[in-house]
């Protein structure tokens, strides 16, 4: 097992409330990050079952202000953001010219002339190149990752946990809206959004009240069984949820009608960045696509692993491991359009063994409210 | 924390001897860092394993981990529980999660073992590193 060291590595405001809690600290995208407090199992269940608490400053923002900016945020991404009122937010692309995926993002509307994007850690220095590489229009673009923790509380119990230390009525945000208000005596951005397939929000404030702010929660939700939770639960909860990550289900090879994301690639909303490549991909058909898998025996199919139809190598496993709610090994996988139907088989090669699977349909898990 | 009886390996294996019959698991400190463990695969009864080779694999949700026989001889047993409970190795890895039992080939191979002091000694150093 390999460890690397964490020196040189960026740490959220959070580090030492992490490492009093005994975390297992990993290195995520050059950030010191925790990957397990109690253990995947029982964070996982927390989240499907009561809440958990994540710590997810890592993740980068990018602001982008002036009378333009809404060309500029239409020109780089592929949903249309025209069609946001103020106070909503929504998942869309971040795109090359060739209508692959440069990242994926959320985009906040919070005026007509203001937009927060919410990127990946990995990717925030480039996607804020990318964008001003692509700003031709009277538009502000600030990196402003920095000016910002964000804390996501996510499970069935997270809206009434939240609740006891917000004046907010958190019943008027409705999922993917977004309000100002103050948690716990902290100024804070409050979204209806999240990363696990349950109901929750996502809380953006100045990082100085970080701990302030953690422990504010914590206090408020464990009666109500909140656990604290690692990158080790936040990547199962959304693999079983059917959900990409970037660097697995996209990048830049990979376009968002391949990814089973045509539903944030609004060709109708005039050119943007790529949506000459994604016209001619929808007019045409494409190759491959995403789909999801279930094993069929006990064996895992994970990250890397070759996807074999008809004993040959068909594609690569882009995420895989166990859907723990579900008690079942998923996994998604890009495989030729031609074969991609749900109740095919397929089979994962496994250290040169071939382990049966089928295609299911995606996502493996829906919240049932 | 670890027992004076068993032999223990870089790999964080743990070996008990019983004559020429060694029972075979991995330590604490070896699920520790793996983190909740889903499944595990053993090699057949009567597979001759040779010291240092492969016995098989045990998983958790992030890592698949090699478990390699500090040991040469034939496979006699393998831990029936963990085929529908490997989350033992979790809770109780020097004890009733045992992976194998053995049939040395060559018992003088288990004295170049670390010891349970050395062991510790060893593991306290990695968890320094760690840190750093």
């Amino acid at each position: 097992m390999t460890i690397p060291a964490t020196a040189e590595l960026r740490k959220t405001a959070l580090n030492s409330r992490h490492r009093q809690l005994g975390a297992k600290m990993v290195n995520f995208g050059g950030w010191e990050m925790p990957l397990e407090y109690l253990g995947i199992l029982a964070e996982h269940e927390a989240v499907r079952t009561r809440a958990g608490l994540f710590d997810v400053s890592h993740m980068g923002e990018i602001e982008i202000r002036g009378v333009q900016a809404l060309d500029l945020v239409q020109q780089v991404s592929c949903n249309n953001a025209a069609k946001l009122v103020v106070g909503q937010a929504h998942y869309s692309g971040l795109m090359t010219e060739r209508g692959t995926f440069v990242d994926d993002l959320l985009v906040h509307r919070i005026s007509d002339t203001h937009y927060l994007l919410c990127v990946n850690a990995a990717n925030q220095d480039h996607d804020f190149e990318h964008i001003k590489a692509n700003n031709k229009f009277d538009a502000k673009i600030e990196n402003a990752g920095p000016r910002y923790s964000q804390l996501a509380i996510q499970g069935p119990k997270a809206k009434e946990i939240l609740q006891r230390v917000t004046p907010v009525s958190l019943d008027s945000i409705r999922y993917y809206h977004f309000a100002f208000g103050q948690v716990g005596g902290v100024d804070c951005l409050i979204a209806r959004t999240g990363y696990t397939g349950e109901d929750g929000f996502e809380i953006y404030f100045d990082p100085g009240h970080s701990e302030k702010l953690w422990d504010e929660l914590m206090k408020a939700g464990e009666p109500a069984g909140l656990l604290p939770c690692g990158l080790g639960a936040r990547n199962t909860l959304r693999l079983e949820a059917g959900m990409c990550l970037y660097g697995h289900e996209i990048d830049e090879t990979t376009t968002p009608l391949e990814a089973g994301l045509g539903w944030i690639c609004k060709l109708d909303k005039g050119p943007f960045l790529g949506s000459n490549v994604l016209n001619e991909q929808k007019r045409c058909g494409i190759d491959r696509r995403l789909v999801g898998f279930e094993m069929l025996d006990k064996r895992i199919g994970r990250d890397g692993y070759p996807v074999l139809i008809d004993g040959r190598e068909a594609g690569r496993v882009t995420s895989g491991g166990p859907a723990p709610f579900l008690k079942k090994n998923v996994g998604m996988a890009y495989v030729p359009s031609t074969t991609g139907a749900a109740g095919t088989k397929l089979e994962i090669s496994i250290r040169g063994q071939a382990a049966p699977a089928q295609i299911v349909v995606l996502p493996f898990y829906k919240r049932p409210h | 924390m670890y027992p004076k009886d068993y032999r223990y390996t870089k790999e964080h294996e743990w070996i008990k001897m019983d004559g020429a019959a060694g029972t075979i698991g991995i330590t604490d400190y070896a699920q520790n860092e793996l983190g909740d463990v889903v499944f595990v695969e053993l090699p057949k009864i009567g597979t001759q394993l040779k010291a240092g080779q492969s016995l098989g694999t045990v998983e958790s949700v992030k890592a698949v981990s090699e478990i390699f026989t500090p040991v040469s001889g034939e496979v006699t047993e393998t831990n029936p529980a963990l085929v529908d409970a490997p989350e033992k190795i979790n809770s109780d890895p020097h004890g009733s999660a045992w992976l194998i039992k053995i049939r040395l080939s060559d018992p003088k191979e288990a004295a170049s073992l670390m010891d349970a002091p050395a062991y510790e000694a060893y593991v306290t150093e990695r968890a320094k590193e760690h840190k750093a």
